[in-house]
């Protein structure tokens, strides 16, 4: 138990740190606008005062390190900014467009880990066979694919083809709950199927891995079933660099789906980051980042605290 | 060590091994193609990728526009093929820069102690951010053009280089005859530049081949969305950003031009697949 809580002590520290690199890193992006953030924001037709008023509001007037403080101190007290185009805090236009990009990653990651567990540990099992051969194929030509490709593909025949699902859009807060979900089936396998690709690549390469080591070789000679000597000790053993892989696999679902959300017109976070960069709003920029960012690192320390679980000899 | 026994290795022994590897082999000659077709598009490409001509607008792929034409009639054969010049661009910038970033802050953080903690925390902080968003809002923050989606994508994908690079080093610095350098007293520069970084050539060579190929993804992505390279030139994200009106009826708009971006990103892991073996063959065993 004291070694658990050391290690979560230890992972916490360095969370931290990361976690202020993450804000600096964001606030250094904004920063970096060649000229004046305000006035581009504006764009060519708004006039000295208009700008004036802007740096003012984005509190772009004072030292470069109070301005860090005062950014480091928002985020503390839960303050992203405001939005300058949609009027409204930052956390609120985040808030409002969670739900479809939280369910579109779950899912997408449900379908993942749904076809590259099974695919990858019976490629391994089935290592050089006609199988093994086409999932190994398979999988290089579905990491090739962008996602958003992929995505117009399936409206077309799916959508626009056979109509059994939107080809866009998400409803509002009106439309029942199931009938939401219905419009995230296309985006999310989209996503999922080009995301399963690295997932089957490494459970095959770490159940390859372990296959061959004596513990299962000695669980074989004991007459233990195939199932049993794959799933219980096999499978128990290669599942480190398995969860590594799926922690990963989420920051890469999140990139893709900024570019999903667009193809789909679902109202997103990717939507709102994309809709916010083309109209130069940095606040809302700057809060996405810093937002999904944080979560990337909560994942991976989540992650982190899964090995102490799966396997009791590793030390953080 | 794997990375100074693949520098040593033959020419001969290292083609046979790239005729060896079938798969290396295709990803090799799709590249080829790709690289060559790219390089002689006013040559090999039918029409002008600007050209217009209303009246033959949407047409179906035939024997005088192989891909057939856009909303514009112009030909998207010709289209796809110029379109490769700035993916194969903007692809090759990122490597470069990546590399160069990569290389300077993974050979800092493996070879000198005190460094390692605050660049491996700065890069971790780096790996935090989903490429493609860290992308647009470098390109927000700097302004959309060519230069710029090379920039933010080449910082986007320096921490990849840089882990890489600092596990290598790391390993490196322990080894005998770079102790006895220092132990000799030779100058750290040249440590680094005669030991080090030569033996560094394979992963990054390995690495740099995969960053090529995300850096492909990637500009597709960008010029999608609309934030990527200008809307002018044609790149295969741009064309399936105004071919996905007509995709209803015209199909073609988005089937060649994703095609390209598959094959191109393909051979690029094929071949960096088949690299990674031939570093450490040990891998490819496994696969």
């Amino acid at each position: 138990m004291a070694r658990i809580a050391q290690a979560l002590l230890k992972r916490l520290g360095g969370m931290a740190i990361v976690l202020a690199l993450v804000v600096t890193v964001v606030f250094i992006i904004v920063r970096v606008t060649p000229g004046d953030p305000a006035a581009v924001m504006l764009g060519s037709d708004a006039t000295p005062a208009d700008i004036a008023q802007l740096r003012t509001k984005m509190g772009l007037d004072a030292p470069l390190l109070m301005q860090y403080g005062q950014f480091v101190l928002g985020i503390l007290q839960g303050d992203l900014g405001q939005s300058i185009f949609l009027n409204q805090p930052v956390t609120t236009a985040l808030a409002a467009r969670a739900e479809p990009t939280f369910f579109l990653t779950l899912f997408s990651i449900l379908i993942a880990v749904g076809i590259a567990l099974p695919v990858g540990i019976l490629s391994a099992v089935k290592r050089g066979t006609v199988f093994d051969q086409i999932v190994v194929t398979l999988t290089m030509v579905a990491a090739s694919v962008p996602s958003f490709w992929l995505g117009l593909i399936l409206i077309q025949v799916f959508a626009v083809g056979q109509g059994w699902f939107p080809a866009s859009g998400y409803g509002g807060p009106e439309t029942p709950f199931l009938e939401r979900l219905h419009h995230l089936v296309l985006p999310a396998v989209a996503l999922g199927v080009v995301n399963s690709a690295l997932i089957t690549r490494f459970t095959r390469a770490a159940m390859l891995d372990v296959l061959g080591d004596d513990y299962v070789r000695t669980a074989r000679a004991k007459g233990a079933g195939e199932g049993r000597v794959i799933l219980k000790h096999a499978l128990k053993n290669a599942m480190i660099p398995i969860i590594t892989v799926i922690g990963l696999s989420v920051a890469m679902l999140v990139a893709g789906a900024v570019v999903t959300e667009t193809v789909f017109g679902l109202p997103g976070v990717g939507n709102l980051v994309v809709s916010a960069v083309l109209r130069r709003d940095y606040p809302v920029i700057q809060g996405a980042l810093l937002v999904v960012a944080a979560i990337y690192v909560l994942i991976n320390f989540i992650v982190d605290m899964l090995y102490i679980l799966v396997d009791p000899r590793v030390r953080l | 060590m794997t990375t100074m026994a693949s520098l040593s290795m033959p020419f001969a022994s290292g083609l046979r091994r790239l005729f060896g590897n079938r798969a290396m082999l295709f990803g090799a000659i799709i590249l080829a193609i790709v690289i060559l077709a790219a390089l002689l598009a006013p040559w090999v490409a039918p029409y002008a990728p600007n050209k217009l001509s209303i009246i033959n607008k949407l047409k179906p792929p035939s024997m005088t526009n192989f891909f057939g034409t856009d909303e514009f009639g112009r030909d998207i054969f010709s289209r796809a093929i110029f379109a490769g010049r700035i993916s194969l661009l903007v692809s090759l910038g990122v490597v470069v820069i990546s590399t160069v970033l990569g290389v300077i802050l993974g050979v800092a953080a493996g070879f000198f102690r005190r460094l390692d903690a605050p660049i491996s925390r700065l890069l971790d902080a780096m790996m935090s951010f989903p490429d493609i968003l860290l992308a647009i809002a470098l390109v927000a923050a700097l302004g959309p053009s060519l230069t710029t989606v090379i920039l933010a994508l080449g910082i986007t994908y320096a921490p990849r280089l840089a882990r890489i690079v600092r596990g290598s080093t790391l390993v490196l610095r322990e080894l005998p005859y770079i102790e006895a350098a220092v132990a000799m007293g030779l100058p750290t520069w040249q440590i680094l530049a005669r030991h080090v970084l030569l033996n560094l050539a394979s992963p990054i060579l390995v690495q740099a081949t995969f960053v090529f190929a995300s850096a492909m993804l990637a500009e597709a992505s960008l010029s999608f969305l609309g934030v990527g390279v200008s809307t002018d030139m044609p790149t295969w994200g741009t064309m399936l950003a105004s071919g996905r009106e007509y995709m209803n009826n015209a199909p073609w708009l988005m089937v060649f031009p994703g095609l390209a971006i598959v094959f191109s990103v393909l051979s690029l892991q094929l071949l960096g697949d088949g690299l990674r073996d031939l570093v450490d063959p040990r891998l490819a065993k496994e696969s």
